[in-house]
């Protein structure tokens, strides 16, 4: 089976052991052409993209839900087979039986299940509520057994939010390439292997480990008939592309049927699939339009990826993200771009169906990629702005070249690594607890330590920096035993059967946490060191606002004096965060990356001393604040640029929008041939008169 | 910080300038990505300038508008973001650089001998304190310019006074003065409704260019109003009350009339 399947493919360790990028190291093909191959969108792809809008637009005037399960538990393989237009489909398989019905998935929480189903008008059926009540136990409430008070309160301040204790974690990205290149059973013996195999000591590790083992050889199993509920057989290998897409779709939507994560992401499979596309056009088995048309009924479907979630769930992130973020070319350690004509195929699905915000499509950006793929990026970006770009020259260096991006910018080893998400600490908001000795600026409560305020009428920068350093320590704590907990009760009763079967037996774990609120820290710290800043408090003794006297640098103009500020507070909060024993010896990590909820953070967070009023959003990621870079793009960038990625290793974001006319001139403003010959036929037709009377 | 500039001529490194400010990404002031420095103090009070913050000369004493920068703090500047201006360099726009004339050219010439690599030099001018009788003056200056983007306010010699307040013999003389020494340079003309508008303006633009052969491009850039809160901050009255932005189309449109024009005039000359 395997030998057919893999008919002319070049060996190597990948046929003996699951390596997937040992496959493709050995068999893709490079391109460095342009965009002129591709081809447009089939009949079938309009008539069937035309439908989907038409579900879109139903789902719209439905207020944003079209339909909602209330009563059948998603579970791999919990619905019938569903179909668009099913003559239609390239590529097959959606959530549950209808296009756009989310699926009831209460392992999270059943009362975060019950809201959003309730806030859309929908019921859920009081048999399940009652058995997710009463009968089996979910992630939420195992949480909220172990919370501390202070943890409580924390969160309820809001100088911790966002956390995943109510909502499926995400940021995991199963290897679907391993469905592809192996077929389901192949991996089953894998892990059953891997299972035969383990410590032999049943200490509460190895119990746990074994549990898991058995979970995701189950979880495989389901997989195998979800294909056969669509009447596929994926047991064995993928024989062509139009397969290799199909059996890779199958492990996402395993995954997305079983787990309702913050971000679903896919991981890097455009190389990978390459491989197929090219074997199959080099044997004439397909031809471009049908290659485009497999990678556009995929895309099409990742589009219609759907959760049910609360509004307070998009307020959090702006809107109803999946994040189903697929990564796309990038630089092989050997030097050789990983760029192939299926990269452009992606990208060309902007074209075909227009504009999309999913799948996240994610160009991992390097200098040395070829010309013409840079520039069909940047032809795509102008007409869709639909094309999110990240810095492979940086992240290759600690990830080699087979990692994936999940949610925005959190970069993992595909297959090998995991992470555990942990949403973000409000550093803003420390500061100003530092200031009231751990009282919250809004309510005036004692939610932190009773440290020692500060005292007379000015902020001294030294006194600050040492109440500040504490703060942050304590802060730190509360945070990574709060993530503790998330996590261990995640795993416990929310755990990522499948996702977890297409990763390698040991997984290195990133204990992913972030921060919020960088510039505000940064430039109220400047303040205080290089202006004067005067304290103003309320009749209780609590600093509420401030005035400040003087001018001092601001974080995004390229100046050390403040950059170093905000440098060194990721570093110090980073160190904090590592005396703190985490969940499953996971390596922490932090990000900087609030793209949407930094207008939350914001509204949750008093005046600050760098003038910011209570409420003001917060900039995003480790942007500058708003309209306090003045120096232009490049000095804004260069500050971001020295945060240091080794301590914000989950990813540090920069917002950055510009109107056209500041990138250039579009006009014709140089000369050149087509002036030249143009005007020619000009001058015949005018019959040049001597009436120049010019000098 | 001195990055990459420990071998160049401390002379010229020392060489301090009156500025306005510095941009880090500027676009549209020649090739690529380029760090812009814009000179304190212009001479001219062109009606449509969208910079009056940058008019009034500083004060030899350090009192006035605009701070003194060095030459080495502002290579210092590009060498610590070298990477963004790969295919840009650094232009010198104001106020009027052309007042500074030695700041200038200290800076160019140490652009061109940094150790890192030279750098694309450019100067955007309206040549208000040029004159041919003293053009050694300048020569420093023009010796180290990779491009001038030159200023045309308007062609019709008795309008331009009442334009910009300074004759238009200075721009003209500054662009044969190019043309001699053949340094490539780029025409630039605002065109307002009602004022630099007319088809016959554009014409006498395109032929007063035709006999320039150093010259590389045209731009007709559109007039617009995103200079008048500046005014409104300065409180100086906005000569332009009333005067509606330029219809990009429209100013196409006229580039071409000028273009036919240019051509036409070299033909006569001879050239093509």
């Amino acid at each position: 089976m395997s030998q057919e399947a893999w008919q002319g493919f070049v060996g190597g360790n990948w046929e003996h052991q699951i390596d997937v990028r040992d496959f493709i190291q050995r068999n893709y093909t490079p391109y460095d052409g342009d965009e002129s191959f591709l081809a447009g969108p089939t009949e079938s792809t309009v008539k069937l993209w035309d439908e989907v809008l038409g579900l879109f637009e139903q789902e719209r005037k439905a207020g944003g839900v079209l339909d909602m399960d209330t009563k059948v538990v998603s579970t791999i393989t919990s619905h019938p087979a569903g179909y668009i237009d099913k003559p239609l489909e390239k590529i097959v398989g959606l959530q549950t039986e209808k296009p756009l019905k989310r699926a009831l998935m209460p392992n999270g929480g059943i009362r975060m299940a019950v809201a959003a189903c309730k806030q859309n008008g929908y019921e859920v059926d009081p048999e399940v509520v009652d058995f997710y009540t009463n009968y089996r136990k979910t992630h939420n409430a195992g949480v909220f057994d172990v919370y501390t008070p202070e943890m409580r309160a924390c969160r309820h301040s809001h100088i911790i939010t966002g956390l995943p204790d109510a909502y499926g974690r995400g940021r995991i990205i199963g290897d679907y390439r391993r469905v592809a290149l192996y077929g389901v059973d192949r991996l089953i013996e894998e892990k059953k292997a891997e299972h035969a195999g383990t410590q032999k000591t049943m200490n509460e590790a190895t119990i746990r480990h074994r549990e898991e083992l058995a979970e995701q050889i189950r979880a495989l199993g389901e997989l195998k008939q979800l294909g056969q509920i669509y009447g596929i057989d994926i047991s064995g290998p993928a024989r062509n592309f139009q397969e290799a897409v199909q059996w890779l779709y199958f492990g996402y939507l395993a995954a997305v049927k079983e787990q309702n994560g913050a971000a679903m992401s896919i991981g890097r499979n455009s190389t990978f699939l390459d491989i197929y596309a090219e074997r199959d056009l080099k044997a004439g088995k397909i031809t471009e339009a049908e290659a485009q048309e497999i990678i556009d009924h995929l895309v099409m479907k990742l589009r219609m990826v759907k959760f049910a979630r609360t509004p307070e769930y998009n307020e959090l992130f702006s809107g109803d993200p999946q994040w189903v973020t697929e990564s796309l070319g990038g630089m092989g350690v050997d030097g050789r771009s990983m760029v192939t004509k299926t990269a452009f195929r992606y990208l060309h699905t902007l074209e075909n169906m227009g504009t999309s915000p999913e799948p996240n499509l994610t160009v991992l950006w390097s200098t040395r990629l070829p010309e013409a793929f840079k520039r069909y990026c940047a032809k795509i970006s102008i007409t869709t702005s639909s094309i999110q770009y990240e810095n492979d020259d940086l992240m290759r260096v600690y990830h080699g070249d087979d990692y994936a991006i999940a949610c925005c910018v959190s970069s993992m080893r595909i297959g090998k690594e995991m992470q555990f998400f942990g949403a973000r600490a409000n550093l803003a908001k420390c500061l100003l607890y530092a200031i009231n000795g751990g009282r919250d600026e809004k309510s005036g409560e004692q939610v932190g330590p009773k440290f020692r305020p500060v005292e007379g009428d000015y902020l001294d920068y030294d006194d600050v920096i040492s109440k500040y350093r504490d703060m942050m320590a304590w802060l730190a704590g509360v945070y990574v035993n709060s993530l503790n907990i998330i996590h261990y009760m995640h795993d416990k009763y929310c755990y990522e059967r499948l996702q977890m079967a297409l990763h390698d037996e040991h997984v290195h774990r990133w204990f992913a946490t972030g921060i919020a609120g960088l510039s505000v820290v940064a430039d109220s710290l400047s303040a205080i060191k290089y202006a004067k800043v005067k304290v103003i408090r309320d009749e209780t003794g609590l600093v509420t606002d401030y005035e400040v006297e003087g001018d001092f640098p601001k974080y995004g103009n390229d100046d050390d004096r403040v950059d170093k500020i905000a440098h060194d507070v990721v570093e110090v909060f980073m160190k904090y965060v590592r005396e703190i024993d985490t969940y499953r010896n996971s390596v922490p990590t932090t990000s900087i990356l609030t793209i949407t909820s930094n207008v939350v953070y914001g509204s949750a967070t008093g005046n600050t001393p760098d003038g910011r009023r209570a409420g003001e959003p917060f900039a995003p990621g480790a942007n500058p604040m708003h309209r306090r870079d003045t120096h232009g793009a490049v000095a804004s960038l260069a500050s971001v640029a020295k945060l240091p990625f080794k301590d914000a290793q989950d990813g540090i974001s920069n917002t950055f929008s510009i109107v056209p006319n500041a990138l250039g001139k579009d006009a014709a403003v140089m000369f050149d041939e087509l002036d030249l010959d143009a005007l020619d036929v000009d001058i015949q037709i005018e019959n040049p008169a001597p009436d120049c009377g010019c000098c | 910080m001195t990055v990459g500039t420990e071998r160049l001529g401390e002379k010229d490194l020392e060489v301090a300038g009156r500025v306005h400010s510095v941009e880090t990404f500027g676009t549209v002031d020649g090739p690529g990505t380029r760090l812009v420095v814009f000179c304190q103090g212009c001479p001219m009070r062109c009606l449509y300038c969208h910079n009056p913050d940058t008019w009034e000369f500083g004060r030899a004493d350090g009192s006035g508008p605009g701070t003194s920068v060095t030459v080495a703090e502002i290579l210092e500047k590009f060498e610590r973001n070298r990477p963004f201006y790969r295919r840009g360099g650094i232009t010198v726009t104001g106020g009027e650089p052309m007042a500074q004339p030695d700041f200038v050219a200290a800076l160019f010439r140490s652009a061109h001998a940094a150790p890192a690599g030279r750098i694309h030099t450019c100067l955007d001018t309206s040549g208000a304190t040029f004159s041919a009788a003293a053009s050694e003056r300048f020569s420093p200056l023009l010796d180290e310019c990779d491009l001038v983007l030159l200023d045309i306010k308007t062609a019709e010699a008795s309008e331009h006074e009442r334009l910009c307040g300074l004759p238009a013999s200075h721009a003209l003389e500054l662009g044969d003065e190019l043309a001699r020494r053949g340094v490539p340079t780029l025409i630039r003309h605002v065109v307002v409704p009602g004022i630099t508008d007319s088809e016959e303006e554009a014409a006498e633009v395109g032929r007063i260019i035709g006999n320039w052969d150093n010259v590389v491009g045209l731009d007709f850039l559109p007039y617009h109003t995103l200079g008048k809160p500046k005014y409104d901050k300065l409180g100086i009255t906005y000569p332009l009350e009333g005067v509606k932005a330029m219809d990009p189309k429209r100013a196409k449109e006229l580039r071409r009339v000028a273009l036919v024009a240019r051509a036409r005039r070299r033909a006569e000359r001879g050239v093509r």
